[in-house]
């Protein structure tokens, strides 16, 4: 029996080990040498003294580049408190829709999902062409339709900037969250939908009374890969908005101020990994940290419902 | 057939036997791939005095070129020959140990600008690394014919600067292509227009330590910037850098404000089209017109080549004047090397109007740590363009952000 169970444990630690070692090599050694990065003061590319918390102080605390993280840090919490409204709000909603089958379902199945297969970049130039303050469509539009007073510089402004930056996400992303919550709904027994509509007439203490309770999992699914995606943010405002967060810091979110610290801005900065690996360890351990934390109470609220 | 193959066995047999001993192979990068028929070019030439040296020439995509090329040196992968660029990101390089040390190498560089080869000298020990190519101006290209047709000249003072921009817009003409939501357009902005109304004069108490980018010279020249903003595109604060220069190349715009190294891909794009240079002039009439002027970067060679003699060989090539001739000539570019004659009226313009001229300033002096003073002046300058703050405010946060590292800012 012994010798059975030994073979048995080789033959796992046989198949587990590559993909242990590559876990280890690709994720957890680049993990831990950002970590160790961030504790030393960098010329370029060689490393240079050791100067423990320095790096994390100056972020965190040392003008102009605490205004700087956090600003960009507020952004993000703007990304995601907006998507979550915007994009898992009317995610939910055209679920529901199309899980009732409303005329035009079938069709509208495949049109919402059809943005989330694009690429990022198309995405992030069909856009940022789409809102050309000369050329662009919704200017032209608007002077079409006499509403000429409206048309504006959409990526130029400080006070629509992000708004257009958030829109062009939700446009791109509402396919998944709906995706999944329509997953969820097809979970549903039938009977337990028959019970509640002999129960009750009313279609919104069905959605929240029944419905919502019942794809709890699917909504920590969705809320969770928002928040780590919320800040992770990056490809779209570099593409829209370029490496500065333009207008003056107004896109600027945690991703493209790393980006710039530890890289450097070509046409205006150096590198800095020290202070970069600072931000991306601080960035990292918050991310972690609370999707953990907000997982488990999720998680908890499923079996509680 | 059976001799001819015969005799490729021999000469083939015979080179391999002979090369070795001859020629030596060195390796050159930069991060220009377009241009390397050039570079083949410049090579050949070389190779034709310096028989017994080869160089192959190797061009990298610019935006990754620093990262590929300090990697490889780190590793000690290096080529034996590269370009580097200027100032900050030219210490990175030179800073690590990575390029040779030419003093008393390359005797020619008695003769360059002092300002050019301090671009291509480390701070810490004042040593040259690298010989110095090009220069690049900032000022105000226009289109000639868009300015014959209004029967328009290059102004003399800032007034008619403004006049001629009048003129334009009232003929339904772009009068300058810059937007500014390209972050380092707001840059060339400040210098391109601005230079002349900040004056020598401020330049040198700057150098002095005596003045700071409050000083209400530079705060004037921020607020002229901001009289432009009425011959900006529509929505200027939303258009980025490609499309100025297409508003420019394709006739709509009369001006751009930007730097010498556009007009080789203006020409390219509009070969139809003649372009006039000039200084953005003063306020008053008779006070120099200034262009800004920075260095774009330099030749190098390997600290750790194993051909260090051809290495030599090569940097002192490309400081000799025949080289500087066809660089000129070839790439268009204005070459440092004293001496050189410029075949092209336009660049030959360029390199008169840069004999009254100051520094590009934020490149020149403060991108050498972080927050650098072109980030701060990028950043400040969209913010004003965009009406978010004003010039005394933008010229208050660039100081106070300059001062946390440069000493005679602290007050």
């Amino acid at each position: 029996m012994t010798g059975w169970i030994d073979k048995r444990a080789l033959w796992i630690a046989f198949l587990v080990a590559p993909a242990f070692l590559i876990l280890l090599t690709f994720v957890v050694y680049p993990l831990v040498n950002a970590l160790a990065y961030a504790f030393f003061d960098w010329q370029s590319t060689v490393r240079g003294d050791f100067v423990f918390l320095d790096n994390f102080r100056d972020i965190l605390f040392k003008e102009p580049f605490a205004t700087w993280t956090r600003q960009a840090f507020t952004h993000n919490v703007i990304v995601f408190v907006s998507l979550m409204v915007i994009q898992n709000g009317l995610g939910f909603l055209l679920a529901y829709a199309l899980w009732r089958n409303l005329p035009g379902a079938r069709f509208h199945r495949i049109a919402v999902f059809l943005p989330v297969v694009l690429s990022t970049i198309i995405v992030g130039f069909l856009w940022k062409l789409f809102m050309h303050p000369l050329f662009g469509l919704v200017n032209q539009t608007l002077r079409a339709v006499g509403l000429g007073m409206l048309a504006m510089p959409w990526l130029g402004d400080s006070k629509t900037a992000l708004g257009a930056l958030i829109v062009t996400n939700a446009w791109h992303w509402i396919g998944f969250p709906t995706l999944i919550f329509l997953a969820g709904m097809q979970r549903i027994p039938g009977e337990i939908m028959d019970a509640a509509r002999m129960d009750r007439d009313n279609e919104w203490s069905i959605i929240t009374r029944i419905v919502w309770p019942l794809i709890a999992p699917s909504a920590t699914i969705v809320f969770i890969l928002t928040f780590i995606g919320s800040f992770n943010w990056f490809e779209l405002p570099y593409i829209m908005a370029g490496i500065d967060g333009s207008p003056f810091g107004n896109t600027d979110v945690l991703g493209l101020y790393f980006y710039r610290m530890a890289f450097g801005n070509q046409s205006a900065g150096t590198t800095d990994f020290g202070h970069g690996s600072a931000l991306a360890v601080l960035t990292f351990l918050f991310i972690a940290v609370v999707a953990t934390f907000w997982t488990i109470r999720l998680r908890r609220r499923e079996i509680e419902i | 057939m059976s001799k001819l193959i015969r005799a490729m066995v021999f000469g083939l047999l015979g080179a391999s036997i002979a090369l070795p001993a001859l020629a030596e192979d060195l390796t050159f990068w930069n991060w220009r791939p377009e241009d390397t028929a050039a570079y083949q070019k410049f090579f050949a030439d070389f190779h034709a005095q310096n028989p017994d040296i080869n160089i192959k020439f190797q061009g990298y995509e610019p935006s990754s070129y620093a990262t590929v090329l300090s990697t490889a040196l780190s590793g000690g992968q290096g080529p034996d020959l590269m370009m580097v660029r200027a100032y900050g990101a030219f210490e990175a390089m030179a800073a690590p140990g990575y390029l040779m040390d030419l003093t008393g190498k390359v005797p020619a560089l008695e003769n360059f600008p002092k300002t050019a080869v301090a671009a291509e000298t480390l701070r810490s020990d004042g040593k040259v690394y690298a010989v110095p190519y090009a220069s690049q101006t900032i000022f105000v290209m226009y289109n000639k014919d868009v300015f014959d047709k209004f029967g328009l000249s290059e102004p003399k003072t800032w007034d008619e600067l403004l006049a001629d921009a009048k003129t334009l817009k009232d003929n339904g003409i772009i009068p300058f292509a810059n937007g500014t939501a390209t972050a380092w357009q707001n840059e060339t902005l400040t210098f391109g227009l601005g230079s002349s109304i900040m004056g020598k004069g401020f330049y040198d108490d700057f150098m002095a330590g005596k003045a700071t980018f409050e000083d209400p010279r530079f705060v004037e020249a921020l607020k002229s910037l901001t009289e432009v903003k009425d011959y900006l595109p529509d929505g200027f604060t939303g258009l980025d850098y490609p499309s100025s220069q297409q508003l420019f190349t394709s006739g709509m715009a009369g001006m751009f404000v930007g730097g010498s190294f556009e007009i080789a891909g203006f020409q390219k794009a509009a070969p139809d089209m003649h372009i006039g240079v000039f200084a953005a002039p003063a306020k008053a009439a008779g006070d120099p017109a200034l262009v800004s002027v920075f260095y774009d970067g330099g030749f190098a060679a390997n600290a750790k080549t194993e051909h260090s003699a051809a290495a030599v060989k090569f940097l002192n090539w490309v400081a000799s004047k025949e080289f500087g001739q066809e660089f000129a000539n070839d790439l268009g570019n204005v070459s440092v090397v004293p001496g050189v004659e410029f075949k092209s009226p336009l660049l030959g313009e360029v390199a008169s109007l840069n004999q009254q001229s100051i520094p590009y300033m934020m490149l020149v002096y403060f991108r050498y740590q972080e927050p650098s003073g072109s980030v701060l002046l990028q950043q400040q300058v969209q913010k004003m363009m965009a009406g978010e703050t004003t010039p005394e405010e933008a010229a208050a946060e660039i100081t106070k952000g300059i001062a946390t590292y440069y000493k005679p800012f602290q007050k």
